[in-house]
């Protein structure tokens, strides 16, 4: 589904290269972790797959379905299947979130051709993802993101997800601000989308995450690159002993 | 011998001029008020319009942006529009004339070319400084308009809206209103041109809160792409009054929006809103004169600027703390967007404070769309074009869902939106 060859990025506005030779496959149906120590281009590989300008790519290719589609902008790769839950949701003043969520929706299915939404499939759609998720209600009423605390945002993120039915879900970090009992109902949100047509890339830190989200493959980055790739039991040997070992063996 | 101190007298001087002579004889008013009439256009005639030389026009050098002016003409509407809010009681002028006779239960209302005929109007046919070349214009030229008493304790739950409609040509109007003690109103003034052709449009509200009146007032400007408007609204507000003040702009070629305004009771409070929404080859200057005039009172100013194309904007805020005017609290804000490389926006917040104890802020700000905000909006699979008029939308929409009457922010939304899907 996912084929990273040899890509190289750089931050475009201070030439900062950040992705130095990166390589990495993903299949239809798997669900791949990508783990790092700090700086080591997580969210930057994340971005970059869902277009952000702010990066530049001066060599490789990323092929989606054996498309390539670095040429393709954030809102082309999104309708295409493309789906980044953010590390940090932005708060959108103004913009109404049941608004937002329909337009997201409907746009989609605009450009792949599909029939919009009706208003009342649209909010039954909403509402039963929203039930899974344990969202208050109220909380749809405000303002896209604004005031919502932590928790709250990375669930508004996967209800996104739940709703929009991507094919590539990348997670970025998460399980980060969550307490156990958020954590565990954002994993069973995304263990309910897995499917043999659709693979998630999980970036994080921690285990912990991993626990609930049960990956197939296991890789480490780490200066630009994919240092090391394993199994599950590669996020327990990392847990147990930290980056250090791997990474002098990489050196 | 005598020095030369003015310069050569336009095309847009002469025509006022020779606008004013054509009406001599037609223009309602009895003596008092032809003599009031007779000095301001003197005045017009000896000052000439202003320069960007004059302070208070800096940014608005009407004697080079206004061009010309067409002659006044008949009424010539072909359009008439629905109320913004369905069930508000209508009431309207066509080509600065009253329409009829009109009557709305529980309040008085009656016609301003009534108290220029009786000369009653002579008093206020005044300027509130030299440089108020509105209400000079105005006060020469101006035929009718409606005449609005509130009496002390009515509280009217339907909105009265007052549409100024006019076509190509001249159109005037006054609109003197009062809200007695403790009364209770919504009032909506539009301005809006019904046919094609160029205007020019002068008009003055007067507005007077007594003690404790509560009154939301929303003027709504949706001139043609020729039009000249050039408006004031003046307000006094009494001891613990509220007035709740929302402009929007969404229309015209050359405007001048002046809002003047005397906090003049203890308790009072003010919240004034706009929205100004600029494209193509416009300018248009919203002037605030706020005066904190007694102790004990508040005010909050939030203004939010859209520019596009090579459009020119101009906010001018001035607050004014008078010596007694204690424990005041006042806080401007004037938030704009460029949407384009040759858009324009001039904003000149200022503060004269004499009181020591009182707390007052402003703030300006300038910005192109959030690219955090675009991107978030594209990475869901909003396409560019649209993710920007939504992000536009939400940056004037903010201040509008303020207003919390559901049928009023969804009439002024679709305003700003339709506003949009032509612009953006």
């Amino acid at each position: 589904m996912l084929e990273i060859r040899n890509l190289h990025a750089r931050i475009a506005e201070d030439g900062t290269e950040i992705i130095r030779g990166l390589n990495l496959t993903v299949k239809a149906g798997e669900v791949a972790a990508i783990m790092g120590p700090n700086g080591s281009g997580k969210s930057t590989l994340s971005y970059i797959l869902s277009g952000r300008e702010d990066y530049e790519v001066t060599e490789g290719e990323i092929l989606y379905n054996g498309e390539n589609i670095l040429e393709l902008d954030p809102a082309e790769r999104a309708a295409k299947g493309i789906f980044l839950a953010f590390q940090y949701p932005v708060e959108i003043p103004g913009v109404a979130t049941m608004q937002f969520l329909k337009v997201a929706m409907n746009e989609q299915r605009k450009a792949r051709g599909e029939a919009e939404l009706s208003t009342p499939d649209f909010i039954r759609k909403v509402k039963e993802a929203a039930a899974e998720l344990k969202i208050n209600p109220d909380m749809l009423k405000r303002p896209l993101n604004v005031g919502f605390s932590g928790g709250e945002k990375k669930r508004a993120e996967i209800l996104q997800m739940a709703l929009l039915e991507p094919k590539l879900c990348v997670l970025d970090e998460t399980d980060s601000g969550l307490d156990i009992d958020a954590l565990k109902i954002v994993a069973d949100g995304v263990n309910a989308l897995k499917s043999p047509d659709r693979a998630v890339i999980v970036i994080t830190h921690y285990q912990r995450l991993l626990d609930y989200i049960v990956p197939d493959t296991v890789h480490v980055l780490y200066k630009g690159q994919i240092i090391r790739t394993g199994d599950k039991e590669l996020a327990l040997e990392l847990e147990a002993n930290g980056y250090a070992d791997i990474i002098g063996q990489a050196a | 011998m005598n020095m030369q101190t003015q310069s050569r007298q336009t095309a847009a001087e002469a025509a006022l001029l020779d606008s004013y002579n054509a009406q001599i004889g037609e223009l309602p008013g009895n003596g008092a008020v032809i003599s009031a009439r007779d000095r301001l256009v003197d005045d017009l005639k000896n000052n000439g319009l202003p320069t960007r030389r004059v302070e208070a026009w800096h940014y608005t050098d009407l004697k080079t942006l206004l061009r010309n002016i067409p002659a006044s003409g008949p009424a010539a509407s072909v359009r008439n529009p629905a109320p913004l809010v369905e069930g508000a009681a209508l009431i309207k002028t066509q080509q600065g004339e009253v329409d009829g006779n009109v009557s709305v239960e529980g309040i008085v209302v009656g016609s301003y070319a009534d108290m220029l005929r009786e000369g009653t109007a002579a008093p206020g046919l005044s300027v509130i400084d030299k440089d108020d070349t509105i209400g000079r214009i105005n006060g020469s030229f101006v035929r009718d308009g409606y005449v609005l008493e509130f009496p002390a304790g009515a509280e009217i739950s339907q909105p009265i809206e007052i549409q100024a409609l006019h076509g190509a040509g001249q159109a005037h109007t006054r609109f003197p209103v009062s809200f007695g003690a403790g009364a209770k109103a919504t009032v909506i003034e539009r301005h809006i041109q019904t046919t094609d052709g160029q205007a020019f449009v002068s008009s003055v509200s007067d507005i007077s809160l007594e003690d404790g009146a509560e009154v939301t007032w929303i003027v709504v400007q949706e001139q043609g792409a020729d039009d000249t408007h050039l408006a004031q609204v003046r307000v006094r507000v009494g001891d613990n009054a509220k007035l709740r003040l929302f402009v929007i702009n969404a229309g015209g070629k050359l405007v001048r929006q002046e809002l003047r305004i005397d906090v003049a009771g203890e308790g009072a409070d003010l919240q004034l809103r706009g929205v100004n929404l600029l494209g193509g080859d416009t300018h248009t200057d919203v002037t605030l004169v706020l005066g904190h005039n007694v102790p004990n009172t508040t005010s909050t100013e939030i203004f939010r600027n859209v520019v596009f194309d090579r459009a020119r904007g101009v906010f001018q805020g001035m607050i004014k703390v008078a010596l007694d005017a204690q424990k005041t609290d006042a806080r401007m804000a004037c938030n704009t967007l460029l949407m384009s490389d040759d858009a324009e926006f001039a904003a000149k917040p200022e503060l004269e404070i004499f009181a020591d104890d009182v707390q007052c802020g402003h703030g300006a700000t300038v910005a192109d769309i959030d690219d955090n905000h675009l991107y978030y909006l594209m990475a869901r699979g909003i396409p560019r074009s649209k993710a920007r008029a939504m992000l536009v939308n939400a940056f004037v929409a903010e201040i509008v869902e303020e207003l919390e009457d559901e049928a009023l922010v969804e009439a002024l939304e679709a305003i700003i939106s339709n506003w949009l899907e032509k612009h953006a």
